[in-house]
């Protein structure tokens, strides 16, 4: 258990978390996009109810892996700089937009320029998890190159393939999944029908994405395929992620929300956490590794230090928000239909 | 320090990269810092106002807490997505520099993660969660929004001043060895860096505020909510311009000493002189060495950075002409900034004069034409003290550690993400304006504004 490893472990919970919660939160904005039906208004209103008070929060997550990377891995956090610029920047523009143009549309209800910055946050909801995907597959997959000294040695355009396109499109399908997932729990009567129809549909989009990649990933990410099939803790992982997945099925399948988020969020978890173990010890494959990229030890030992200080704020205080606005038992499997609250 | 600048490059980039480089970052942080500065001040102002609706009862000063809500709400959404493009243009735009300094400003930027945090999560409670929360946490709540602001601010701060005045480490062979993560993280020099740059965030925000209500109260004299918000925004503005004269001069003494070649280009000094006069105004010609059109005061620069009228106050001659800041630039940055700075100053003091004259908040017709005016002023000068700052450090980012154009990156074109998120903040600035404009000029719920003038 050295620092690198702690460190490298908190930066993989950093991610997790920005998946389930964050992700979520772009999950709400893809169903904004392909709100569709008689309820079309009230799913988005849905969508915006349940992200508005959290998503800024969530958000949190993204900058605090940044924090991590270039305090405890700065040369990693030079190095997927570099390499991946052209993603990066394309990301920060979605994310940019899809933050600010969901507050505009909070505040600036009602009228053609609320339904503008709602057509600029669903939009900018697909176009950050795609981006976010590529990024992701990219490190993964062997094309980002750095010599020793830092300077990239893969052109402006390695990140992007159709290998790391497969995982653009399995994120922004593992994100309107969790969402609609999330919303299932959330909504009531009708609507809740039309998220539970929405989470089937989603998880058969991930099943075909999460195909898709892995078998791009055979030719074109082989060190990621060999860790994701060539170990014997990886025939375990997916079995878990299986069970999850068909556990999420069979419980929204069944009318049991709870359990179906429940369920949702492991297998989402699970995805990112076999990702993380098969690209394990490399953070950029094949050039930067865990140990290779660390800074001073002295540094990671503070760090770890600050963050478990910082755990000791943050983790009361999300509980509080959660509890706030997903009701009594934020976290709970067991259903019972949670108290009408009236909107802000 | 020798500095690393001597260590084999991994290929110069071409001068346009850097420049763009700068531009990019340079405006990023300057669209950044404004909405940093209001979502430091803005959640004082509204847990204020609702602290004293809880007190006295006065439904104008729950009215006010919720109308500076939504105006926070939107502001502090774009600088948390702003925010975020910092962070990611920091690796972007100087890999070579986080390479070297991250773990040394990691600690501050780390802790700062957490207060940032802690400020989305009780923004969240507090402007969602009115009906939700009993009336104690509510307010606590807003209370915990404005510290972490203040915390947030503090720290990243810290992460400049290492910039201005490294320390903690040992530089070996261009890499840093024997890193302190503690004595990096409290360069010399911190404490002035960090008050300073809080009171401005009071400042430049309480003096936005207090004009629009001012702009407001010159309409409507009557309206008791206009004059709740300018007793608050003007209170708080007020008092920060008043100390930061003070933190001005520790600044200005501290600089003296750590960062002198800073101090020579803000006071258009080139020559090392014992009794050194204050330059004011006037423009500072690096090549000819001289400063035209200055206004000069006898031993003023040796009184301000020593209190010692004989003081030696070291010129740019003192420095090889190649690490010399942008006279001009920072000189002029630096007299805008001290100019607007004593502006606010006798404005804040003559408001506190009437206010004390008039038992209340001062409301004659001149000076609030005054405090309208003032309104943007206090932003100009929280802008121009941050060029200072920065380009005064210039050619360096890390202070005689590693220069800019080492640190910038090797990707090419950067004149296109320039451009286009030149293109987005332009977007961003007009629709908050717009927003704003809308919930202060048509309230959706015009009434209850229109109800708390009586």
């Amino acid at each position: 258990m050295t620092p690198a490893f702690l460190l490298g472990a908190v930066l993989l919970f950093a991610l997790v978390a920005y998946a389930l919660l964050a992700g979520a939160d772009f999950g709400g904005g893809i169903w904004d996009l392909l709100a569709s039906g008689p309820r079309r208004a009230e799913q988005r209103r849905l969508v915006e109810h349940a992200i508005g008070p959290i998503w800024e929060a969530n958000h949190v997550w993204l900058i605090l892996a940044v924090v991590v990377l270039f305090t405890g891995f700065p040369a990693a956090f030079a190095a997927v700089s570099v390499t991946l610029f052209l993603p990066l920047v394309l990301l920060l523009i979605g994310i940019v937009l899809r933050g600010a143009a969901f507050t505009f549309r909070t505040y600036g209800r009602g009228d053609r320029l609320a339904r503008s910055f709602g057509a600029v946050f669903s939009s900018a909801s697909v176009v950050a998890p795609l981006l976010l995907g590529v990024s992701v597959g990219a490190l993964a997959s062997g094309r980002l190159r750095v010599d020793p000294a830092g300077a990239p040695r893969s052109g402006e355009l390695a990140a992007f393939s159709p290998f790391t396109f497969a995982v653009g499109l399995l994120a922004c399908a593992l994100f309107a999944f969790l969402a609609a997932s999330y919303l299932t729990v959330e909504a009531e009567g009708e609507l809740r029908e039309d998220f539970r129809r929405r989470a089937l549909a989603a998880g058969v989009a991930v099943f075909a994405t999460a195909a898709l990649a892995l078998a791009l990933a055979r030719s074109e990410a082989p060190r990621l395929f060999e860790g994701l099939t060539g170990h014997l803790w990886s025939a375990a992982l997916h079995l878990l992620t299986a069970v999850a997945a068909l556990s999420a099925f069979g419980a929204l399948y069944a009318r049991r929300p709870r359990l179906g988020r429940l369920c949702a969020a492991a297998q989402v978890a699970l995805i990112v956490l076999g990702w993380g173990a098969a690209q394990y010890p490399y953070l950029v494959v094949p050039d930067v590794t865990l140990l290779g990229a660390q800074g001073p030890p002295q540094t990671q030992v503070a760090l770890l230090v600050a963050l478990a200080v910082g755990a000791l704020t943050l983790f009361p205080s999300l509980y509080l928000l959660f509890r706030v606005f997903k009701g009594e038992r934020p976290f709970s499997i067991l259903e019972r239909r949670p108290a009408q609250r009236p909107p802000p | 320090m020798g500095g690393i600048s001597g260590r084999p490059r991994l290929g110069r980039r071409p001068v346009e990269d850097l420049l763009a480089a700068r531009w990019l970052f340079g405006t990023s942080l300057a669209f950044h810092i404004v909405f940093a500065a209001v979502g430091v001040a803005m959640p004082l102002f509204m847990v204020l106002a609702e602290w004293r609706w809880r007190r006295t009862g006065e439904e104008v000063h729950l009215e006010l807490a919720r109308r500076w809500a939504k105006g926070t709400a939107i502001l502090f959404a774009v600088g948390a997505v702003s925010g975020t493009v910092i962070s990611f243009e920091l690796g972007l735009l100087w890999p070579r520099f986080m390479a070297f300094a991250g773990p040394l400003i990691g600690m501050p930027f780390s802790l700062e993660g957490f207060a940032f945090f802690a400020e989305a999560i009780f923004l969240g409670i507090y402007l969602y969660g009115w009906e939700l929360v009993g009336p104690r946490l509510h307010l606590a709540a807003g209370a915990a929004v404005a510290l972490s602001g203040a915390v947030s601010a503090f720290f990243v701060t810290l992460a400049n001043a290492w910039m201005n005045r490294p320390d903690g480490f040992t530089l070996v062979g261009g890499r840093a060895e024997h890193v302190l993560p503690l004595t990096a993280m409290f360069p010399p020099g911190w404490p002035h860096e960090v008050i300073h740059v809080l009171l401005s965030c009071y400042l430049a925000s309480g003096f936005a505020v207090a004009a629009i209500h001012a702009f407001f109260l010159r309409r409507s004299p009557k309206s008791a909510f206009h004059r709740a918000a300018l007793g608050i925004a003007l209170g708080v503005g007020g008092a920060a311009a008043l100390l930061q004269p003070l933190s001005g001069d520790l600044s200005a003494r501290q600089i003296a000493r750590t960062q002198p070649e800073k101090l020579a280009a803000a006071e258009a000094r080139f020559e090392t002189t014992r009794g050194a006069p204050l330059t004011v105004g006037g423009l500072p010609d690096a090549e000819s060495r001289t400063t035209r059109f200055a206004l000069e005061i006898p031993y003023g620069l040796s009184l301000l950075a020593f209190h010692d009228p004989h003081a030696l106050v070291k010129g740019l001659d003192a420095f090889p002409r190649s690490s010399w800041p942008n006279p001009l630039l920072v000189h002029l940055a630096f007299d805008a900034m001290v100019g607007l700075g004593l502006l606010l100053a006798l404005i804040a003091l003559l408001g506190a004069g009437l206010a004390w004259r008039a038992r209340g908040v001062p409301t004659g017709r001149r000076y609030l034409g005054a405090v309208v005016v003032a309104g943007p002023l206090g932003f100009f000068a929280l802008e121009a003290g941050w060029l200072v700052t920065e380009w005064g450090r210039q050619p360096y980012v890390i202070h005689e550690v590693m220069r800019t154009a080492d640190a910038v990156t090797p990707v090419g074109h950067l004149a296109l993400p320039f451009a286009t998120f030149l293109l987005i903040y332009l977007a961003l600035g007009a629709a908050v304006g717009l927003l704003l404009w809308r919930q202060i000029a048509h309230p959706e719920d015009g009434a209850a504004a229109a109800g708390a003038g009586r």
